[in-house]
């Protein structure tokens, strides 16, 4: 099992969960707000939309569908 | 930078990609460079990091014992100069040199925008079954299956068998068009095969023809189910889920094709017999050629493959083939034409553009993208265009607006 943070939260997934998989998983379906505020979740699921996008250990803007989730990870949501 | 030199570049590493790079390593220096954690593509996408498909497990271990470089997770942004390519990799960019290129780029699915299309949950079907692959709970969790095309039925057989109550599929096109679509698959046994072995799997899930999703809205009571309503036959059904799964077929990415210059027609990569484009050096297989399903990709791939190394007696030896499986393409293309009630589904509030937020009653006063573009910022997010451009281009008629490199938002730093 993997184990990162997901808003503050800890999670644990199996190995080789996306980490949009990880997100729904904590039970979060916000990803990003849009321009006017919306709520938005993965809509494509291979990295074309950015629909998915989430900040990872810092770095913004991370297309959480196309990215495996490690160890230690630090994901943040509704950015 | 790191520098990476071959003399044939593949770009994507799914059916056609691999494809096209197996018989090239046998005369050239090969490179395969995908955005994915993993070859396959999204046909062969993994489960939990796992590839499951034996075709596609032949391939991967075909191409591993052969001298290839495989290059995951670097997302091409763009050419360089002339001849090389950049890629953004987590460990930054890649220049990647080459002699020939074979672009393999695959395809995406068509969204059409619904009142109601944006909320959480609902998802494109080849999107959701990708979410389940990635580790995705789908047990016990109530799906609409809807849109056009047999990736619907294919998503809601994968769906259910992983627990999920496929609710119904609602398929836009009329059943009679169906029917003749799957009359004429004799010719094409295996698909037979699957497409029964589909139907029993399914055959406690109604599948409604001419049905189409027209709205979802977040249900009352619990905080994640969405009510969806499917208009079937002149009547409206109001269908409880917890996700919506759809997508309305396939589109072709064309965008690397089209920055490099390579000539694309009604929004395909257009290609000679040996799948050369209109740049001599530059050869282009599988779905952006038009859509054709996993034997056109194969054996396109196979073709370019061969011809960029010169072997163009081999390549010839697949032309029957690849000219059988481009028939296949267009029945299927015909019997899944979206008609035109879709046009109507978007209200004057329905966003159209995801990243902008911009809504259909902004854009009904422009003549095409471009002006659409400068007045609305329409198409200029993060996919710069490549969720509206489809929608647009079925809803006005627009054509998709001219690509610019960098062709995915890339880091700074790395540009």
């Amino acid at each position: 099992m993997i184990t990162l943070t997901i808003n503050g939260s800890k999670i644990s997934v199996e190995e080789g969960t996306t980490v949009a998989a990880a997100v729904i998983c904590s039970g979060e379906t916000a990803f990003r707000r849009s321009v006017t505020g919306e709520a938005r979740g993965p809509l494509c699921g291979m990295g074309i939309c950015f629909e998915c996008r989430v900040t990872i250990d810092g770095e913004v803007l991370k297309r959480s569908c196309n990215i495996t989730a490690i160890d230690g990870m630090e994901v943040s949501t509704d950015e | 930078m790191s520098e990476i030199g071959s003399e044939v570049l593949v770009i994507g590493g799914g059916a056609a990609g691999m494809s096209a790079a197996l018989p090239a390593s046998a005369r050239a220096k090969v490179t395969v460079v995908d955005d994915n954690p993993l070859l396959g593509g999204q046909i062969w996408r993994a489960e939990l990091g796992k590839i499951r498909s034996p075709e596609a497990k032949l391939l991967i271990e075909s191409l591993e014992a052969g001298k290839i470089t495989v290059i995951n997770n670097a997302h091409v942004f763009g050419p360089d100069s002339y001849g090389r390519l950049l890629a953004e990799s987590p460990d930054g960019t890649i220049q990647l040199k080459y002699e020939k290129l074979v672009l393999a780029t695959g395809a995406r699915e068509r969204f059409l925008p619904f009142p109601g299309w944006t909320l959480p949950n609902i998802l494109g079907a080849g999107g959701l079954q990708a979410m389940v692959k990635g580790g995705l709970s789908i047990e016990n969790k109530r799906v609409v299956v809807a849109g056009t095309g047999p990736l619907l039925f294919a998503v809601a057989d994968y769906l259910k068998a992983k627990g999920a109550i496929v609710v119904c599929i609602a398929e836009q096109a009329p059943a009679a068009t169906i029917r003749r679509f799957a009359l004429g698959l004799w010719r094409y046994p295996t698909k037979i095969t699957q497409g029964t072995a589909m139907r029993i799997r399914l055959r406690d899930v109604p599948y409604l023809t001419n049905s189409w999703i027209t709205g979802c809205i977040k249900s009352s009571g619990s905080s994640n189910a969405i009510t969806a309503t499917i208009s079937r036959r002149g009547k409206t059904v109001s269908l409880d889920c917890d996700y919506v799964a759809c997508g309305f077929h396939l589109v072709p990415s064309t965008e690397l094709a089209s920055v490099l210059g390579c000539r694309i027609e009604k929004g395909v990569v257009v290609v000679n017999e040996y799948q050369q484009t209109s740049v001599a050096n530059i050869y282009c297989a599988g779905e952006p050629t038009g859509i054709g399903g996993i034997e056109a990709s194969l054996v396109e791939g196979k073709i370019a493959g061969l011809s960029a190394t010169g072997q163009t007696d081999a390549a010839r030896e697949h032309f029957a083939e690849r000219d059988k499986t481009r028939r296949f393409g267009k029945a299927l293309n015909s019997a899944f034409a979206l008609r035109a009630e879709l046009k109507r589904l978007a209200g004057p509030d329905t966003i159209i553009c995801r990243c902008e937020d911009v809504e259909y009653g902004r854009l009904t006063e422009f003549p095409s993208s471009r002006e659409a573009k400068l007045q609305t910022r329409c198409g200029m997010g993060p996919c710069q265009g490549r969720i509206c451009g489809a929608a647009t281009e079925f809803l006005f008629g627009w054509e998709p607006g001219t690509v610019r490199p960098p062709i995915f938002p890339v880091k700074m730093e790395n540009l």
